[in-house]
């Protein structure tokens, strides 16, 4: 049975994640349908990834599946970092099993006798609840060898910790970190599907898109897309925090609106929302009727409020501040374009910047957007450029020119 | 590549064998996480032999351990606690926590207690978001932290 | 490019991002041609090619700054960004491989303005002091910031050095400040050359790159080889330069300034005049030296014509013990000692294994004894008086000449080495226009040198000349070769093998018949590793001989070459020299008038006899790869 939610003040309810489903019901039925049908069902559920970036499962499946290679692995993300997300959390601590049988459903799919639960290390102290969880799968013939009497069908999982990188949340940065590396992205085309951990076939979903996927396999492709969306079939987990009276993780389905959310949590007298985290969208009011899913608001869960009090051009600088802490430092335009985005924001709130400056600002937002390496890069402009667009109010350009001394490094 | 390392075969409670220790480069993230646990940082002596183990240079170790923030070549304290500097926790006040624990430890953030029991360190989010602010200290979360409770943490490190 | 990849699987790239090189290409594709449209020029390449790989084979200029032909794909200067029709993102053309049909634009105002941007965040980083840069007008960045229009430093630019310079090894200097974190020196020395001393250590912008723990360069295991200055695109690594020094003893009329030049130096020196890569200069650079100030100039071919004579009686002589004695202690096979990083690669990593390497010093180190014993004998010249200098191809020189057992003439027998660079910038300095010089020859008595001594600037040059003359001694005859050229040990493959059957030998060397003489030679030395590891496991016991060059090509390719380097400049060298080999009148070691003349007068107990030993003859260090005292 669904182990019972630890924190019993909160009342975990949902249309999937949170929904009840028989133990094993997944991957009883996955085994029922054999490969072939088993990846058309996860393909025409339209479930896409849940950590952030949302690739289609059913395509990544796919890929792996027909990889011409005999060693393939399943990656579980568990690398929970983007600033506001917890909700994985919530899945280690509560719901470890069912991700499990996700990973399983998943090595069935795709032939792979090796996974991988990439554990953060900020999590460790889930550890001894997930190893008891392992011990657990092992006895009873859900891991190891011919699993519940499907004779060729091998698979165990082993668990590695992070070591404190928030860009190994990145897949490749991830299998980087695996293969005893710096986690630092690689070039992409080719893509883990094709050449991954040690060069080898390789799956990397997130601990949510693992659990949905237990749901979609049970209960069909239909009764999937019936939930959320015509374009975001399903629901997604939510970790709520700010400025609001009722912090946490709710699971919704997509389609709802921020303002929906808002009532939701108790949230009064709010001018921001930081949906998808520091790397994510900045909404002012005016964007609060847009609505959460794969067409308008694409998010891995995190959800963070900020009322008026707040000042956006500080928030903007901790959101820069940590994605200076945590890039890896391969490439030129996110190594050193943070710091100069971090000193403009010091510069804008001294109110010493002008009009010439911040379009070169934007100009060095548009380039790290579109030439940086990996996603960190690729957004870590993005929550200062919606703020200086959405919150002008906040602050004043000067009508100098910047002196040339304020330019030494 | 790289040669062979000593494969652990761990047991667990239940009996059941592990591989733990894979024997290609793959293997020295959690090498240097077993030595940083049992020793709290990776020596200069710990590092030649792990890059003679595993059949790679000294340096490219010392390039992966400064990488990771969990993992240092400095020794810190038997302790440590990491401060999470995520914005809900500077919305949920971390600065009076911060001033609390430097207050009371009599040290500043990223030094260590003279007697070596305290590192003090700022973290990037730790996933405590709705329960900020929040701290680590080693392995344990810590949520809804006051300077109170700042107090009791630290009483309660032998 | 086309070249096969120079050793294979020694990366630690990730597999992804290893190049792919055109010959696997053909293996992996199905035998289609994609078709791509790159700006409106429309061309099929083969499956796999990259984006950078195509436009190249239409003429289209993409700027690029971390890729190099000889390493393996980093893709982290983003630099050479296109915009590739249907992403969102503009991908590294360097990077991107090609496996389907793809529209391509490679200055759309989106990479212009991404161009622009990158430089000016390098500009910011990189404290440059281009008027006193070694690198001033032939810097890849000072290229990039003309071809780019850089007007103003917008993001601003660093007022004070980050970092200290590290001064501390003989050869090699590391100015951090100057880095624009490309990886080359990082790839160069851990995939390429698989010493690893370099490495990007720390995170986000405090990345930099470093030695383990941060020790000086002459502190770790760094052998020398130079082969990081030779890739960099700035002025962040360079020789240590003594050229202030030479001037200083060319102006003191006290002293006797002679300089020794290598082959290697001859054949490519051309270049930073402006010639084409393997244009030959050996009599317009005697003219040039002459005209600098040197008081002699002398030929390193007539030491290595005696190296020749030397190594190859030490291998004759390990041979007999061997086959004739029986004694199991004899080392075999010997690898030949005259590259000195090869020499600090074997000390560091198998210092067990030294007993194989010949005793024999390199051809500079035994013109240095030479020079202030019977050349200064010879001609009256008090050797205290004699200042010795060299032209080398190579950075790792100027270690060897400062090694402590390095003077058995009673003085230091080498006292500077000079790269071909650093000679390039002496000769400018005097205004001399070096390919418009007249020819002069070498003075005597050391300026003969043969046309075996010649080649040993290319990758098994050495193994050449040592056959020719040791081939001669046992059987009496010339090696079966056409023109003298033995083609099977030449090549720029990583590692190559020859046999040579004996089939009749002369009286003293009879045991030898109807033997096969079994040699090696390697380049670079992650192919020096690879022989190394085959020795370890006993898979070299039936092989006599093996040459080992620390860099790839060879001398020709040393860390004191022109810069830029790359496989076909290598081969034009390596052409100009086996070339400058056919030209000359005496080929192998052994007729060399000269050579016969100092074993006549000075070495009169012959090669490897007593006083052979003192002079040209040298022991090893054992130094292990342990970084530190080990406690």
């Amino acid at each position: 049975m669904m182990k019972k939610a630890k924190n019993k003040k909160i009342d975990r309810s949902g249309p999937v994640i949170f929904s009840s489903i028989e133990p094993w019901a997944g991957l009883n039925q996955a085994l029922k349908l054999g490969r072939s049908e088993l990846l058309d069902v996860v393909r025409d559920s339209n479930l896409r990834g849940r950590g952030g970036a949302g690739f289609p499962t059913g395509v990544k499946w796919n890929l792996a599946a027909v990889a011409n290679d005999e060693e393939k692995y399943i990656v579980c993300n568990a690398d929970e970092g983007e600033p506001g997300t917890f909700k994985d959390r919530v899945l280690l601590s509560e719901l470890s099993r069912l991700f499990l049988e996700g990973m399983i459903i998943s090595a069935f799919a795709i032939g792979a006798k090796k996974g991988f639960l990439y554990l953060r290390s900020e999590y460790k102290a889930f550890l001894p609840g997930l190893n008891k969880e392992f011990a657990d799968l092992r006895k009873n013939n859900y891991l190891g060898e011919n699993i519940l009497g499907k004779k060729g069908f091998d698979f165990d999982i082993e668990i590695r910790l992070g070591s404190g990188a928030y860009v190994c949340g990145e897949e490749t940065a991830l299998i980087e970190s695996l293969e005893g590396n710096r986690g630092e992205p690689r070039n992409r085309p080719p893509f883990p599907v094709n050449t991954g951990f040690n060069g080898h076939p390789t799956v990397v979903n997130n601990v949510e898109t693992f659990t949905a996927v237990v749901h979609v396999v049970a209960k069909g492709a239909n009764w999937f897309k019936k939930i959320g969306t015509e374009k975001s079939a399903g629901s997604k987990l939510l970790s709520i925090s700010g400025d609001c009276a009722k912090p946490g993780v709710y699971e919704v389905a997509y389609g709802i609106s921020i303002n929906d959310v808002l009532k939701m949590v108790g949230a009064k007298d709010t001018k921001a929302v930081q949906v998808g985290g520091a790397s994510g969208i900045c909404l002012a009011k005016k964007d609060f009727k847009r609505k959460i899913g794969f067409e308008d608001l694409s998010t891995g869960g995190s959800v963070i409020i900020f009322n008026s009090k707040r000042k956006m051009l500080d928030v903007a600088d901790n959101f820069l501040k940590f994605f200076e802490e945590e890039s890896c430092g391969q490439c030129t335009p996110c190594r050193e374009g943070i710091p100069v985005l971090i000193d403009a924001v010091d510069l804008i709130k001294s109110g010493k910047c002008d009009k010439a400056y911040l379009e070169d600002i934007l100009s060095l937002a548009e380039t790290m957007q579109l030439a940086s390496k990996c996603g960190l890069g690729q957004s870590a402009p993005n929550a200062l450029v919606a703020i200086l667009e959405n919150f002008k109010d906040e602050y004043k350009l000067s009508k100098k020119p910047r002196e040339e001394k304020l330019f030494n490094v | 590549m790289a040669k062979v390392c000593a494969v652990k075969k761990e047991v667990n409670k239940d009996g059941i064998k592990q591989e733990v220790c894979d024997e290609t480069r793959a293997g020295l993230l959690p090498v240097l996480q077993e030595v940083q646990d049992k020793k709290g940082f990776i020596s200069d002596k710990d590092m030649q032999e792990i890059a003679d183990r595993f059949g790679i240079h000294p340096v490219e170790v010392y390039s992966v351990v400064t990488f990771y923030s969990f993992i240092t070549d400095k020794k810190e304290g038997k302790y440590v606690i990491r401060i999470s500097n995520c914005i809900t926790n500077e919305m949920a006040g971390n600065k009076n926590i911060i001033d609390e624990f430097e207050k009371t430890l009599k040290i500043k953030v990223g030094q260590t207690t003279k007697d070596g029991k305290v590192t003090l360190k700022m973290t990037s989010c730790i996933g405590m978001c709705d329960e900020a602010p929040a701290v680590m200290v080693d392995d344990k979360l810590i949520g809804k932290v006051t300077p109170a409770k700042v107090k009791e943490i630290i009483k309660g490190l032998k | 490019m086309s070249s096969k990849p120079f050793s294979e699987n020694t990366s630690r790239a990730p597999i992804s991002q290893r190049g792919q090189h055109r010959d696997e290409y053909d293996k992996n594709t199905l035998g289609n041609q994609v078709k791509v449209v790159i700006d409106d020029v429309e061309i099929k390449v083969p499956m796999g090619c990259t984006i950078l790989e195509a436009a190249q084979m239409v003429n289209i200029k993409i700027p690029t700054l971390c890729q190099h032909e000889d390493l393996d794909l980093a893709g982290v200067c983003r630099m050479c960004v296109v915009e590739v029709e249907g992403q969102r993102t503009l991908q590294s053309s360097c990077s991107y491989p090609i496996y389907a049909p793809l529209k391509v634009k490679t200055y759309s105002p989106k990479v212009r303005r991404a161009r622009k941007n990158i430089l000016q965040l390098l500009l910011r980083r990189h404290y440059g002091e281009c008027y006193s840069c070694s690198r001033n007008n032939n810097c890849e960045l000072q290229a990039l910031a003309k071809e780019y229009g850089v007007g103003t430093y917008k993001f601003g630019h660093i007022a004070e050095p980050r970092y200290e310079k590290d001064l501390s090894s003989y050869s090699v200097e590391r100015d951090m400040n100057k880095c624009v974190l490309c990886r080359r020196c990082v790839r160069t020395c851990i995939d390429l050359q698989e010493v690893g001393v370099l490495e990007a250590v720390g995170r986000g912008s405090e990345t930099k790159i470093a030695t383990y723990l941060d020790h000086p360069l002459a502190e770790v295991i760094c052998i020398n080889c130079g082969q990081c200055i030779n890739r960099c695109p700035t002025g962040a690594l360079k020789a240590k330069d003594p050229a202030e020094e030479i001037w200083a003893v060319i102006d003191d009329p006290d002293k006797h300034v002679i300089i020794q030049t290598a082959p290697s130096p001859r054949a490519a020196i051309g270049e930073e005049f402006g010639l084409p890569a393997g244009t030959s200069v050996t009599k317009k650079l005697n003219t040039a030296l002459k005209r600098v100030g040197f008081d002699k100039v002398f030929d390193t071919n007539f030491t290595a014509d005696l190296t020749i004579m030397e190594e190859g009686t030490e291998l004759l002589l390990r041979l007999k013990k061997a086959l004739v004695d029986k004694d199991k202690t004899v080392k075999l096979p010997q690898f030949t000692s005259c590259s000195p990083g090869w020499v600090k690669y074997i000390e560091h990593f198998y210092p067990d294994k030294l007993g194989h390497v010949s005793s024999c010093k390199s051809p500079q180190q035994m013109f240095g004894a030479i020079a202030k014993t019977w050349y200064a004998k010879k001609n009256n010249i008090d050797p205290s008086k004699i200042v010795s200098v060299s032209l080398m191809p190579c950075s790792a020189k100027k270690f060897e000449c400062e090694r402590p057992e390095m003077d058995d003439s009673g003085f230091k027998d080498v006292d500077y080495a000079l790269t071909t660079r650093e000679m390039a910038g002496m000769i400018k300095e005097c205004g001399l226009d070096l390919p418009n010089l007249p020819d002069s020859d070498f003075d005597d008595p050391l300026g003969i040198g043969t046309g075996a001594a010649l080649i040993f600037g290319a990758t098994g040059g050495v193994m050449e000349a040592a056959l020719r003359t040791a081939y001669e001694i046992v059987t009496g005859e010339e090696v079966p070769f056409k023109k003298l050229n033995i083609t099977p040990v030449r090549g720029m493959e990583g590692i190559r093998e020859a046999a040579i059957p004996i089939k009749k030998a002369v009286k003293d060397w009879k045991f030898l018949e109807g033997a096969t003489l079994k040699v090696m030679i390697g380049h670079g030395t992650a192919n020096a590793k690879k022989i190394m590891d085959m020795l370890c496991k006993g898979e070299l016991s039936d092989y006599h001989f093996v040459e080992i060059m620390a860099c790839p090509g060879g001398c020709l390719g040393g860390g004191g070459q022109p810069i830029p380097t790359s496989p076909a400049i290598r081969e034009a060298r390596a052409r100009a020299i086996y070339a400058e080999d056919e030209s000359l009148t005496y080929r192998k070691s052994h007729d060399n008038p000269i050579i016969k003349q100092i074993y006549k007068e000075f070495l009169t107990d012959g090669p490897c006899g007593h006083k052979s030993h003192e002079l040209l003859h040298t022991h090893y260090t054992p130094r292990g790869k342990w970084i530190g005292k080990k406690k």
